[in-house]
């Protein structure tokens, strides 16, 4: 054995000192206090008393126990090297554009550490400058959809793209027959041209255009094209069946136009009048000064009787319709020639010929229809589709590629489709998912998110609009436009067609030309780039046309409308979770759609809300439905949204929520009505459905006002009611009454008018309230049990059928065709809050700045201020809502996440939460105004719900800033329009409304 | 030796002997369990353990397993509270004002009111903190000196009046339960025989020696705690009527609640009182000391808090109907029919019409009207705080907020847990507590006349001829 090797610690051990040596074996030979603890002085070496030991053993056991309690570590990694314009915690802005089915919105996309998260809208845009629509809003959600295509898809299994590009060309190379590209409406300038080199190249090639809500009628009667509407110029407007302010054509172009003379004020005490004919509710007849509830089947008749009359060949309406109001259209359309305008959803051509002669003979053209400048936004041609199904059905189809189309589901023809699609040998979809033509392919080559994407735009000629990438691609996705490139052999990619496309139109230096056409996101110099075939002008003349029959609706006697829901559209972004609970602007359900019917009708098959009914259709053909009574629908008719029934597995979102409506549609002579015969049967069960609101009408209540223009002309201080409280001297305004010390606001004083007449009831506040604020999406069990979490909710009323005072069971029926009014409603930041006062730990509290705030952290949730809320609108975290598998939405997987908006707390399971007036919003303004030592500028600071209105319904502003567009309204409205919603409370909300006007006929 | 009086009927009947109380008293006590108990305790602890299950779903997974929603943010949470606090009024009122009232026939029924008050407050408090969203913070509502900063209470809001309230109510009548036990406890400390018993009742008792000196301390502190105890009364649930009184919630909002609250309190604990009175004296045989003229006097009782709780009904709408406030008035006249009306009109049944039967001699005498007619007002008070709570906050200002409140299992089984709980402490109670003060009671018997001593066996408190007078 070796000799073991001694190492000392120090010359100390060496030197062995009697000092040393007494201490060598005490691993703390004198610094511990314990012993001094004892105080009397005479150390007894290391030994430590019995209460030390137990001191130092708790304290071990503590300090031991907490550290095993702390909380996992989560790293924060830094950029190593920071990308260029990326500054954590500033946002970036960039242009772009959302066009989905007509929906055309220029955006500015808002950017956080690379990642989009919020869509507003681009002021730069003369079409769209004010608001967004909701779809546009949640589409940035969408982009972080987790059941997007990563990959290729070769028959369904995963592939590379080089193995799939070189699989499509020798394809397309051996390809016998037509090559049909089949596309919903494409107004791209761009991608059209780049299609149609890609076809020139194929040789027998057909770009085939339709629109799954079709506005095929509408162009074929009118070159081509959609009439350019201008609703802002017309006194008079005649819907018959158009939901131009909901999902018609071009809703927020159109919205924004509309309300542009319905906007009151007692400097202009004028606004246009509204006639609305329709079978449904829409949102569009909610907000009509006069709304005819009409067929499907009668529609031709009340257009003709309309034509008749102005031709002065004498009405003739159907006897079911209202006379009265027919006469007071044609009295009103001669009394405003020029400055009346006359619309149709109506997919007949027949209807849509005479609608077009109306036009004409009142003027319209010109001034209330901007001839020179039509809406591209709708392309669809039936016919073309038609007969391409049939084409493929017989084989003389090679090639067949869908972009941005899934005619398995959403075209009436659907099994046609399917069937026919077996017989073409080259079948690829360019859709993001494997939906129901994707399924059916060889080959899918998903497209990027538009947000991924270059793109250019134009919606109404002369208008130009740009798409720029806001994130690269999140998965191996590939634009549908390299793709075409790429098969077609040119090497360039998408960016610089697109570049070299816009050489065309630029003047001057290119990239200065370009550099600013990007940042804009807009050109509206009347460059027009879009270049449309007339193939699809019908040549129906307005004397045949009155000549026609009506399409009779064929089968039952019952006809079913298929209509278009404002959030879900025509389903191809059922998916998306956030309009998924987006309650509908009228009847206020989410989650599922039904088969609405007139009270009348329920109460003769004795159906009450919730029965499944059984709806045959054509050919024997069956879905099943819950009924949803809704006043308003024409007696006879049943309404059936489309986009829901969907099955495939790459929507769970959507899969089994309601039933697919578009086979109900008719297809006859070569056009698609969107109307059918159908049979209704009760099946016995029931399934209830998930409303945000289930009672209807507003019980006599002060709550919400509204006034004829008439008696707004004659006086605008006799418009609106105020509340006064009696008192021994005299009645006296509630505020004058109070135990209370008012605030001092002495810096600002935020706050928010809301005008009732401008609000169209669309609903796109509530999602971009919930995109800003990161509000959680809660599934339709939890809608039923009434604990949705919006923030901001618009109320729906109905006027109530005639009733006694008092007689309140009468009263909460609405009446059968009801005049509808909507009120937005969220935290009115009362500066005498109920709230407040109410929470013991002090959670919620006022601002120094007027606003009413919520400490997340602070709140132990006693719903005590809910309860306390007169408004209702405190919503309670009644469950974690994120990471939680039993609300598997975009809060529970780490790309949904993506979306959420760092500025705004994710609140945990347990607190209340509510509008906050975007309180992030207010010190982002304040901050950038103080960093540049200045005062916050009017209209800097937005609220989301305002900055996302189409019809400026909204305006958030500083009421202690005189300049603000706030204080001048409040100033002028005053006594007037203005009123707070309970002021008999003396809540005194910070929040205004001012009253609706209707222009009664 | 117990002498009757010749005007008064005895307060303790069957010609009881001080030693005759401590043995009936401490019989239980120290006997094995019987199977009665055991059965019960048995059904009790189920009870308990649907309490157990309910609190960890409510916990585990958040309030969301209740039926609670945006509308209605309380409903059988806080009438449960609400409901527990009322009850719990008996026994503070009983020993307390009946104390200072001198009152002797409370001596036999006092501490099990009392300990029925502690059970009740202990049922009552787990709904506030239940009912958080986040109860693990629940220590936030206490003002206590903390690291968040300048962090405080909130002093306006009535939920910590409620914090405050509560807890002063539950510590007062805690230690007045107490004080008056340790006596008792001394007594079955000198009689225990094992050694457990011995130690245990030994350490509960306090070292009670029973001097003068001890038992006028003991007086003194049970006259002191007495009239700390009857502010409380009043105190405590004109408190938590404020926590609807202060609100703007009509149906809430009403002036009338503090008096209204405390009567419906009394009589609802009274009710219960009786209710539990009159199986206890049948399972430990007390009828001796629980007698008739108890029974009697607490339904008086119960029909005068029942009537004031009647007119406060009718007050309520006459008000709603004078005020000219639309609000107030729909809130009424939804609460008598709207889709609630059944609650309503169960309420009405139970608290006014059932307790008017108590007019008739014959059924304030009857053992089983009573105990039925108790059933019906412990029902109806339960609904009376659903009526308040629920039917109030459904239809409130906005009809588009309108909403119903349907109770989800997790709400049943917290309600009828809290049963379990207070039956399975109540039933300990009764086995391992003297369920009679004996002390109090020997006092009561000493102080009767001198009259004919009746026999064991004839005695009944109804018996006419028990009253004959005749000298020994």
């Amino acid at each position: 054995m070796q000799d073991r090797i001694k190492y000392w610690k120090g010359i100390e051990e060496l030197e062995n000192t009697p000092g040393f040596a007494k201490n060598a074996h005490n691993e703390f030979p004198e610094f511990l206090p314990i012993n001094e603890a004892k105080g009397d002085g005479e150390s007894s070496g290391a030994t430590a008393p019995r209460r030390d030991f137990l001191k130092l053993l708790g304290f071990g056991l503590a300090a031991a126990t907490l550290a095993s309690c702390e909380a996992p570590v989560r790293k924060a990694i830094p950029y190593l090297n920071k990308p260029v314009d990326v500054e954590p915690g500033v946002a970036n802005w960039y242009a772009s554009t959302y066009f989905n089915n007509g929906d055309f919105n220029s955006i500015l996309v808002k950017s956080r550490e690379g990642r989009p998260i919020k869509i507003e809208p681009n002021p730069s845009s003369s079409l769209t400058p004010m608001g967004t629509s909701s779809k546009a809003q949640a589409s940035v959600l969408s982009l972080y959809d987790n059941n997007r295509l990563r990959t290729p898809l070769i028959k369904g299994k995963e592939a590379e793209w080089k193995k799939v590009d070189s699989e499509i060309r020798s394809a397309l190379s051996r390809v016998s027959g037509k090559v049909a590209f089949v596309s919903s409406t494409v107004i791209s300038p761009s991608t059209k041209q780049l299609i149609n080199e890609f076809g020139a190249k194929t040789g027998n090639f057909e770009h085939v255009t339709y629109d799954a809500n079709s506005a095929s009628a509408l162009i074929g009667a009118n070159g081509g094209v959609v009439p350019g509407y201008d609703f802002s110029k017309a006194n008079i407007i005649v819907s018959i069946g158009a939901d131009f302010l909901g999902t018609w054509v071009a809703p927020i172009p159109f919205a924004k136009q509309y309300i542009q003379n319905r906007k009151v004020s007692s400097d202009n005490r004028n606004m246009s009048r509204h006639y609305q004919f329709e079978t449904i509710m829409s949102l569009t007849g909610a907000n009509a000064d006069v709304r005819v509830p009409i067929k499907p089947s009668e529609e031709l008749a009340v257009v003709k009787a309309i034509y008749n009359g102005l031709s002065g060949q004498g009405s003739s309406a159907p006897a079911t319709v209202d006379k009265k109001a027919i006469d007071a259209v044609i009295k009103d359309l001669r009394a405003n020639n020029g400055r009346a305008l006359v619309v149709s959803g109506s997919n007949d051509p027949a209807v849509q010929t005479l609608i077009t002669a109306i036009n004409k003979s009142i003027g319209a053209e010109g001034t209330t229809i901007d001839t020179a400048a039509p809406y591209f936004v709708k392309q669809g041609n039936d016919a073309q589709m038609l007969r391409l199904i049939e084409e493929m059905n017989n084989g003389s189809v090679g090639a067949v590629f869908f972009y941005s189309a899934n005619p398995v589901y959403d075209h009436p023809l659907a099994e046609r489709v399917a069937s026919g699609l077996k017989r073409v040998a080259l079948k690829v979809s360019f859709a993001d998912r494997v939906d129901e033509t994707a399924a059916l392919v060889d080959y899918v080559t998903p497209d990027n998110h538009y947000l991924e994407s270059w793109n250019d735009y134009e919606p109404k000629r002369g208008f130009l609009s740009l798409a720029q990438p806001v994130i690269s691609p999140i998965f191996m996705t590939r634009q549908m436009q390299d793709s075409l490139l790429t098969w077609s052999g040119n090497n360039t990619n998408f960016y610089e067609y697109l570049r070299n496309n816009w050489r065309k139109s630029a003047s001057g230096d290119f990239n200065a030309f370009w550099e600013k056409a990007v940042h804009d996101g807009v050109l509206e110099n009347g460059t027009s780039m879009l270049a449309l075939s007339t193939g699809a002008a019908s040549t129906m003349t307005a004397a045949d046309a009155a000549g026609r029959a009506s399409k009779a609706v064929a089968g039952g006697k019952i006809e079913a409308v298929v209509y278009e829901k404002v959030a879900i559209g025509t389903g191809s972004e059922a998916n998306n979770p956030w309009l998924q609970e987006m309650a509908d602007p009228i009847s206020k359900a989410t989650w599922d759609n039904y088969v609405a019917m007139s009270q009348s009708m329920a109460k003769e098959m004795d159906i009450v809300q919730g029965n499944v009914i059984k709806v045959t259709y054509a050919n024997g053909k069956t879905l099943e439905l819950p009924a949803l009574i809704q006043p308003g629908q024409a007696a006879g008719t049943v309404g059936i949204a489309m986009g829901y029934g969907r099955e495939v597995e790459s929507m769970p979102t959507a899969k089994g929520r309601g039933a697919n409506a578009f086979p109900i549609a008719t297809v006859a002579d070569n056009t698609i009505l969107f109307a059918g015969g159908v049979q209704l049967e009760k099946t016995g069960s029931t399934v209830e459905i998930a409303q945000m609101q289930t009672h209807h009408t507003i019980m006599d209540r002060l709550v919400v006002q509204e006034n004829t223009l008439a008696n707004y002309k004659k006086n605008p201080k006799e418009v609106t009611e105020y509340i006064r409280i009696a008192t021994h001297e005299g009645p006296a305004k509630p505020a004058a009454i109070s135990l209370w010390d008012d605030y001092e606001y002495k810096n600002h004083h935020w706050g928010m008018v809301v005008d009732l007449n401008s609000c169209i009831g669309c609903g796109a506040c509530t999602i971009s309230c919930q995109a800003e604020n990161n509000i959680p999406v809660v599934g339709k069990q939890e809608v039923l049990n009434r604990r949705e979490m919006h923030w901001m909710r618009i109320d729906r009323y109905y006027s109530a059928v005639e009733h006694e005072a008092k007689d309140y069971q009468t009263m909460e029926n609405p009446a059968d065709n009801p005049s509808v009014i909507f009120q937005p409603m969220m935290c009115q930041h009362c500066n005498h809050a109920p709230c407040e006062t109410v929470c013991p730990v002090a959670a919620t509290m006022h601002s120094s700045e007027g606003i009413n705030q919520m400490a997340y952290n602070r709140c132990v949730g006693t719903r005590y201020c809910a309860n306390n809320c007169p408004y209702k609108v405190r919503r309670f975290n009644w469950f974690a809502y994120s990471n939680n598998d039993k609300f598997d939405f975009n809060m529970n997987n780490d790309l949904g996440k993506m979306v959420l908006n760092p500025d705004v707390t994710v609140r945990s399971r347990g607190v209340m939460e509510k509008c906050s007036f975007c309180v992030q919003r207010v010190q982002l303004g304040k901050l950038e105004a103080k960093r540049e030592n200045r005062r916050p500028v009017d209209g800097e600071i937005v609220s989301a719900c305002a900055q996302s209105c189409p019809t400026d319904a909204i305006i958030f502003g500083d009421m202690l800033d005189p300049e603000s567009r706030i204080s001048k309204t409040l100033a002028r409205e005053k006594g007037e329009r203005a009123f707070h919603v309970l002021e008999e409370l003396n809540v005194q909300p910070n929040v205004t409304y001012l009253t609706k006007i209707r222009n009664l006929a | 030796m117990q002498h009757v009086s010749p005007i008064r009927e005895p307060l303790v009947t069957g010609g009881k002997t001080y030693h005759d109380i401590t043995e009936d008293v401490c019989r239980q006590v120290e006997a094995k369990p019987n199977a009665r108990w055991a059965a019960a305790l048995a059904v009790a602890l189920v009870g308990l353990a649907i309490f157990l299950w309910s609190v960890y779903r409510t916990l585990w997974f958040g309030i969301g397993e209740w039926g609670l929603n945006k509308t209605v943010g309380w409903a059988w949470d806080i009438t449960n509270f609400v409901w527990w606090v009322g009850i719990g009024h008996a026994g503070t009122l009983i020993s307390a004002i009946l104390l200072l009232f001198r009152q002797k026939w409370r001596t036999s029924i006092n501490r099990a009111a009392e300990a029925m008050t502690i059970f009740a407050v202990i049922c009552a408090a787990m709904f506030p903190v239940l009912h958080m969203g986040r109860p693990w913070l629940a220590y936030w509502v206490l003002p206590l000196p903390n690291t968040f900063g300048s962090l405080w209470v909130n002093f306006n809001s009535p939920l910590l009046w409620d914090v405050f309230a509560i807890s002063t109510y539950f510590s007062v009548s805690l230690v007045f339960w107490y004080i008056g036990l340790i006596p008792d406890f001394a007594t079955i400390r000198d009689r225990a025989t094992g050694p457990i018993a011995r130690r245990a009742y030994a350490f509960l008792s306090f070292g009670w020696t029973g001097s003068a000196k001890a038992w006028s301390r003991y007086e003194t502190v049970s006259l002191i705690l007495a009239g700390l105890a009857t502010p409380l009364v009043l105190s405590v649930h004109t408190i938590v009527s404020m926590d609807f009184a202060t609100s703007v919630i009509p149906g809430w909002h009403t002036t009338i609640f503090p008096p209204y609250f405390v009567a419906g309190a009394i009589f609802s604990g009274f009710a219960m009182v009786l209710t539990l009175m009159i199986i206890t004296r049948k399972v430990f045989k007390l009828e001796d000391y629980i007698t008739l003229e108890h029974v009697e006097s607490m339904n008086k009782v119960i029909i005068l808090t029942g009537s004031i709780v009647g007119v406060a009904y009718i007050t309520e709408f006459f008000i709603a109907w004078y005020s000219g406030v639309e609000y107030e008035q729909y809130a009424f006249i939804n609460r008598a029919t709207g889709p609630y009306w059944w609650a309503y009109w169960a309420m009405m049944t139970c608290n006014v019409i059932t307790p008017q039967l108590f007019w008739f001699r014959s059924i304030r005498r009857s053992l089983t009207a009573t105990f039925i007619i108790t059933i019906f007002v412990n029902i109806g008070m339960w609904f009376e705080r659903f009526v308040i709570i629920v039917t109030s906050l459904h239809r409130d200002y906005l009809p588009s907020s309108w909403a119903m409140f349907s109770p989800t299992i997790v709400d049943i089984g917290v309600y009828v847990g809290t049963i379990g709980l207070f039956f399975t402490l109540f039933l300990l109670f009764a086995k391992f507590f003297p369920v009679v003060n004996m002390a109090e009671v020997k006092s009561i018997l000493k102080s009767s006349s001198e009259v004919k001593h009746h026999p064991h066996g004839t005695m009944h408190g109804t018996d006419k001829d028990s009253h004959t007078n005749t000298h020994p």
